[in-house]
């Protein structure tokens, strides 16, 4: 199985993962591979390596996708039949223009990104960057210009955030009880007033009133955008779950990650949320084999002397329990996934960081589970 | 960095996948090796302390796991359950039951960070609000990434400036106060030798110098060993040219390997040095199946070496 099977007939590529396991390398060479296959896709970085943005073309901050330069990709020897396309988010600006594109004039969507709680919103690491890449991936989604988008999810630690932030902070907006509690008018502040709701009497005392009456302006504000607010989450759902949609799950082969991703994929699947496959990275692959590293050690001595022989060997040990690790958290998670796709990428002994790089990575993603074996293969012999 | 674990308050930060959790772990256990009555907080992770120590207790609540170390996960809802019986009693559990103030509270933008640090602070306090609980002398946090994490310690100020008045705002006030002492309170980060990690943790001093927060040490974990050096690998590249035999091109591929990602960890390593004042505290990578106390136990005894 190959990435562009995996792929066939979708227009969403999310790729979710926990943090530092190589996602924006995967989505940006999943990209490639699809562009070089003839499509016109567009991959959504969050925060991607300096060196990769430059090497991407997208050394300054922009919101919407530029195409990365032919002749760029020409330096891989790929023959890139489609295109390319890549971004970089910018949450605060998203939301800015979600405000400004839903605002009934724009003297309101001033008042609103002036507001204090609309400044933290838009501004709290936690949430706002999930929930932005989400509508800037439904915008791009709806206007149909790309056959295929990539999104590289935030970095955060747990990979279940971006499913959860998302709708935690469309339930805030929407905010129906809330909202109604916190209009001027409405039962909330009346009752606020007189103090006469032990609930409202207690958020009060926990919470101060002064945060209260700036929420209170702030829903007043947003009035009935609010609306717009849960239409759009409707259709955002709509469209993760569409058949054209796929989740894949990158995760590296440690412990941890693949707990993670394995608890991520159970989660998924309990959503109804379309998961394709996982990938890899950076696996260290076997390489000993049943052999003795004292016969390692012997086989060089002539070769090396003693000294530095034993180094070798000793390397070549490490390396093995590292292979040995790998392979028992990857199969522990093939069982877990019966037979759904698994590819694996080998670690590298550079960071990637340039297109060279990507077109590397890309080799693996989309080569057939038998090209992929003879070229792990080849890096062993 | 023994008079940083003279401190009562650590704060461990950096990017996803670095090892932060597994150096807050190392940490609480060398303090904890001096005889400090330690925790292990985590904000963002469950129980990770609790599976390396091959411990199976329940979440959310305070955890030996071994003399003088003990661990807790800190989750914001069940910190708020706990937070309103304490504070505003029947009013309290009548809040906690309602569904409103749940929406309310989960939904509030910080709100969430406000409470795990709450509960983080009272960990630290010498009376604890706890009924029965004991003091400790050094509460160490697994915080979440550097972004997510800059975000938990900026949260009290941000809150005291949003709550001018009530409770909640004299809370956070007295939080942020205490975040800000630097005689109690210390942010260390890790980072890998890797071009992502290391200009996260240069952008994490500057994040921090804009909020007047000092990062007091930088530790730079899963670092490989330097077995070749040049000389060396001249030899290693001639033995390859020259043999034939699978077997010992492999294992001569696999020293190549190495010291090239090693030399591109030193790379970064002197990167990250020029880039911040503070030279870092180099952890060894771990050629080991899995980690568990043995292994926390070696990077206790690096960090007591490398920290003295």
């Amino acid at each position: 199985m190959s990435v562009a099977e995996l792929l066939d007939g979708k227009r969403v590529c999310v790729c979710a993962g926990s943090g530092g396991v190589g996602k924006t390398t995967t989505s940006a060479a999943i990209a490639l591979g699809m562009a070089a296959r003839g499509a016109k896709v567009a991959v959504v970085t969050i925060d991607p390596a300096r060196r990769l943005a430059n090497a991407l073309g997208l050394a300054e901050l922009q919101n919407d996708p530029r195409r990365v330069e032919p002749e760029r990709l020409a330096a891989t020897g790929l023959d890139v039949g489609g295109e390319l396309w890549a971004m970089m988010l910018d949450p605060k600006r998203t939301f800015d223009e979600l405000i400004e594109r839903i605002a009934p004039d724009a003297s309101r969507a001033e008042e609103i990104k002036a507001n204090r709680v609309y400044r933290e919103l838009s501004t709290a690491v936690s949430g706002s960057q999930e929930f932005t890449a989400i509508a800037k991936l439904y915008d791009l989604n709806r206007e149909g210009e790309f056959d295929l988008l990539v999104l590289d999810t935030p970095p955060s630690r747990n990979a279940l955030d971006f499913l959860d932030a998302p709708g935690r902070l469309t339930s805030f907006l929407e905010g129906r009880a809330l909202k109604a509690f916190m209009r001027p008018t409405g039962l909330g502040m009346r009752v606020l007033g007189r103090g006469a709701s032990p609930v409202l009497a207690g958020l009060r005392r926990v919470t101060g009133i002064d945060l209260l009456d700036d929420l209170s302006t702030f829903f007043q504000l947003l009035g009935d955008m609010t609306d717009d607010f849960t239409r759009r989450a409707a259709q955002v759902e709509t469209m993760l779950h569409a058949s054209t949609t796929a989740f894949l799950l990158v995760s590296s082969a440690q412990r941890d990650s693949i707990d993670e991703a394995i608890w991520f994929r159970r989660t998924l699947e309990q959503s109804g949320l379309p998961f394709a496959g996982v990938v890899v990275n950076r696996v260290h692959h076997d390489m000993l084999g049943d052999r003795d590293p004292e016969d390692v050690a012997a086989a060089l001595g002539s070769e090396l002397g003693t000294e530095l022989a034993a180094l070798v060997a000793q390397n070549f040990d490490d390396y093995h329990v590292l292979a040995r690790r790998d392979e028992r958290n990857i199969d522990r998670f093939a069982t877990e996934l019966d037979g759904r796709p698994l590819l694996l990428v080998p670690h590298f002994d550079d960071d990637v960081h340039d297109i060279e790089g990507l077109a590397q990575v890309h080799r693996y993603l989309f080569a057939s589970q038998a090209e992929r074996a003879r070229m792990i293969a080849a890096v062993v012999a | 960095m023994s008079k940083l674990l003279d401190r009562r308050l650590i704060f461990v930060t950096g990017k996803g996948g670095v090892g932060k959790s597994t150096v807050a772990i190392a940490l609480g256990l060398l303090a904890a090796r001096r005889g400090r009555r330690t925790i292990v907080a985590e904000l963002a992770s469950q129980d990770r302390a609790q599976r390396t120590f091959e411990h199976d207790g329940e979440p959310f609540r305070e955890v030996g796991l071994a003399p003088d170390l003990f661990t807790i996960s800190i989750d914001p809802q069940h910190a708020m359950e706990e937070y309103l019986r304490i504070k505003t009693g029947a009013v309290g559990h009548l809040l906690a039951a309602s569904r409103l103030f749940h929406s309310f509270a989960m939904a509030t933008p910080g709100m969430r960070e406000m409470l795990s640090i709450g509960k983080v602070w009272e960990l630290a306090q010498l009376e604890r609000e706890t009924r029965g609980a004991s003091p400790y002398d050094l509460v160490i946090v697994d915080s979440p990434a550097t972004g997510h994490g800059v975000g938990v310690l900026r949260t009290p100020r941000t809150f005291a400036d949003i709550a001018v008045i009530g409770p909640v705002g004299r809370q956070a006030r007295r939080i942020a106060t205490t975040i800000a002492d630097r005689q109690f309170t210390s942010v260390i980060a890790v980072t890998t030798a890797e071009e992502m990690a290391v200009n996260e943790t240069l952008t994490l001093r500057e994040v921090l110098d804009r909020e007047q927060l000092a990062l007091d040490a930088v530790i730079a974990n899963a670092r490989y060993p330097e077995r070749f050096d040049d000389r060396l690998c001249a030899k290693l590249d001639d033995a390859l040219r020259r043999t034939e035999s699978p077997l010992v091109r492999a294992a001569l591929k696999a020293a190549l390997s190495e010291h090239a990602r090693a030399a591109a960890q030193r790379e970064q390593l002197q990167r990250l040095s020029e880039g911040l004042e503070i030279e870092p505290t180099e952890l060894p990578y771990l050629f080991a199946e899995q980690l568990g106390p043995a292994e926390v136990g070696m990077l206790a005894d690096a960090l007591e070496a490398g920290l003295a």
